[in-house]
């Protein structure tokens, strides 16, 4: 299991670097010179040339990368003397538009995706493995067909629209919901909660519906199993049979898929709070696609990966804890 | 990885069909039968030439509905409201037969008719680039093994660790502007082809060691030969259910990345960007981003009823 362990943790570090390269590579090599675009519009060769020299993007390029890498583990320090400014670790650099710190402007916004998030994800297991139980244990039923016919919207209607169908529906055509507006919990539980519900069902939807059809055939294909017929020829009724055998080893696989999906929630994010108007950080990235604000570009790419390669390995983790027949053998 | 979730639906659905171990393909001919039998199937093939129809005869449509996707109207919008359009349904009619766009007044249906253009272009384009890398890719890992095997493998693991819309965005976003369809056809295969070169690299490792494969290497078959008379055929219904079940998961990437404003650039039409154009007139306006929204809907869902139709007749064993 130690063996296990670190193998998986030294590939994990291996991934991050090369994600780090690669966003590094993205951002410094290929995208237009960055200290023209910091610049802005009262631009003098000598200001290009000062920021340059600040921010170290006159040295060469192995320099730079080492320099960015340690600015994300240590922090760094831009600039000489007197203009000196320290960037504290993680140090992802500064926002072009307000010269922010990204790390501060992601971790103000964090709260709101976390929230969206965890919603989103508590509403989407639930209405998944619901209506893929519902789907295989009433096979072929008109349950079984209305449940996948929704699960087959849901996989093909495109979030943004949707978000703009149900906002249309709900609030300006029936009145059932207020605006979206910005309502925290301390203030007021009701409005937070019918803020945030538009959100968490166009976040959830199209998940529900990969995780219904996805449920729907491992429980059938679970229940056809030989374990599951002698269950069953020994007389257990037939929902201890589904408790008990079936369920199991059915869900898993939707485990390992939910960890994976969980943190990749970010690319989800973006578009549901662009559309709703949360101010979270996929909705701070999309305006800084709009201002062409790269940094804070850069630094939710390298979180979002960060969150999808840590979220890897604990899936992984789990599931030799989740499912018996995978457990790694220590020898 | 969850970049829209159109893309994981195929990726996640789509485990190994079991074909490559089991019975020979069904041939041709039972297929297309099979198929023509199947409401759903003929409706969404049919959907879908009628949207490949649209985009190929493009300009011959605009010619017949009398205005052209750049074209400004102003006189079918109202000034003093803002430039809402006047009449009912966003302004549709005998005139312009969607409606018109508020504030402009470009005529929807001729952008919608060219949108499908840049849809199904660059979707189209995509999965061939994608399909040609997944098999290629797979085909080398699968067949050579060893460290050819190994390399491939851990790119392919890189590739799919990645929170691919994120990337995609921000390599899209850190580019220069240039010519944006191919950029995005680039980007999107870059990320698209470890998932079919997964399935393909183990059916070829399964393959490469039946008795056929054996037989034909000892009556002196060379590696190509094997390869492309002896493997590629077997993997032909995988390549088309995979491929079918791609496409949906492209056309929803590019419609999304051009929402978000990386994708194709104003003024050139795409149903992902006409929805985003109308986000702020969702309410007074609602048939602006219900026509585009419609068609980009049931374009996504012909492409997955279809794929799942497909993989049912070409593979019986992997459908439950």
């Amino acid at each position: 299991m130690a063996r296990f362990l670190i193998a998986r943790l030294s590939g994990v570090v291996l991934i991050l670097l090369l994600v780090c390269l690669f966003t590094f590579g993205v951002f410094f090599v290929l995208s237009p010179d960055p200290a023209v675009q910091i610049c802005g519009k009262n631009c003098t060769p000598e200001l290009i040339e000062r920021i340059r020299t600040n921010l170290g993007l006159d040295e060469p390029l192995l320099a730079q990368f080492f320099s960015f890498l340690g600015g994300l583990f240590a922090g760094r320090t831009y600039g000489v003397g007197e203009s000196a400014t320290h960037c504290a670790a993680p140090c992802l650099g500064y926002s072009f538009q307000s010269s922010q710190p990204v790390w501060d402007m992601i971790m103000d916004r964090l709260p709101v995706t976390a929230t969206l998030a965890v919603g989103a994800a508590v509403l989407w297991l639930l209405a998944g493995v619901a209506g893929g139980l519902l789907g295989a244990l009433r096979e072929g039923t008109w349950w079984d067909r209305g449940a996948m016919v929704v699960a087959l919207s849901g996989i093909s209607v495109p979030n943004y629209v949707f978000a703009l169908v149900l906002q249309y529906v709900l609030v300006v055509e029936l009145e059932w919901l207020p605006f979206p507006g910005t309502v925290t919990f301390a203030e007021d539980p009701g409005g937070w909660f019918q803020n945030y519900l538009m959100p968490w069902i166009v976040l959830a939807f199209a998940y529900a519906s990969v995780y219904a059809r996805l449920t729907r055939a491992n429980v059938i294909d679970t229940l056809s199993e030989n374990y599951v017929r002698t269950a069953r020829a020994k007389g257990l009724p037939r929902h201890q049979v589904i408790r008990r055998h079936a369920l199991r080893p059915a869900l898993t696989p939707i485990a390992t898929v939910f960890g994976m999906d969980f943190a990749g929630l970010l690319g989800g994010a973006l578009i549901t709070e662009t559309v709703f108007g949360l101010n979270g950080v996929g909705k701070m990235t999309a305006d800084s696609i709009s201002r062409n604000d790269q940094p804070v570009i850069m630094g939710v790419t390298l979180l979002a990966a960060f969150f999808v390669v840590v979220g890897n390995v604990v899936i992984d983790l789990l599931y030799t804890a989740l499912d018996p027949r995978v457990r790694v053998n220590s020898a | 990885m969850a970049a829209l979730p159109t893309q994981p639906a195929a990726a996640q659905e789509s485990a190994p069909p079991s074909g490559a171990g089991g019975a020979p393909p069904p041939p041709r001919r039972g297929v297309l039968r099979a198929l023509g039998r199947d409401p759903g199937a003929v409706l969404s093939a049919a959907y879908i030439l009628l949207v490949v129809a649209m985009a190929v005869f493009a300009p011959l449509i605009v010619r017949m509905s009398g205005w052209g996707p750049y074209e400004f109207d102003q006189t079918a919008v109202n000034p003093d409201l803002g430039g809402v359009p006047f009449g009912g349904w966003g302004g549709a009619g005998g005139e312009h037969w969607f409606g018109v766009e508020p504030g402009s007044g470009r005529d929807i249906f001729a952008r919608i008719v060219y949108g499908a253009r840049v849809s199904m272009l660059i979707a189209l384009a995509a999965t061939a680039l994608t399909t040609l890398l997944g098999v290629v890719f797979g085909l080398l890992a699968g067949f050579f093994g060893g460290k050819v095997d190994w390399v491939i493998s851990r790119v392919m693991d890189f590739l799919m660790a990645f929170p691919a819309l994120i990337f995609m965005i921000a390599i899209l976003s850190a580019l220069p502007a240039g010519n944006r369809a191919v950029l995005l056809v680039v980007v999107i295969s870059l990320f698209g082809w470890p998932y079919l070169a997964r399935i393909v690299r183990g059916q070829t490792m399964s393959l490469a060691r039946r008795e056929f494969v054996e037989a034909a290497r000892a009556s002196g078959a060379g590696r190509a030969t094997i390869v492309f008379r002896e493997i590629l055929p077997n993997l032909r219904s995988t390549i088309i259910v995979m491929t079918t079940l791609a496409v949906p998961g492209y056309i929803g990437t590019e419609a999304g990345l051009s929402f978000l404003g990386v994708g194709v650039v104003p003024p050139t039409p795409s149903w992902g960007q006409m929805i985003a154009s109308s986000v702020s007139w969702y309410s007074v306006v609602p048939t602006y981003f219900a026509i585009p929204g419609a068609f980009l809907f049931l374009l996504v869902l012909s492409f997955t009823v279809l794929g799942d139709r497909l993989r049912a007749v070409l593979d019986p064993q992997g459908v439950r």
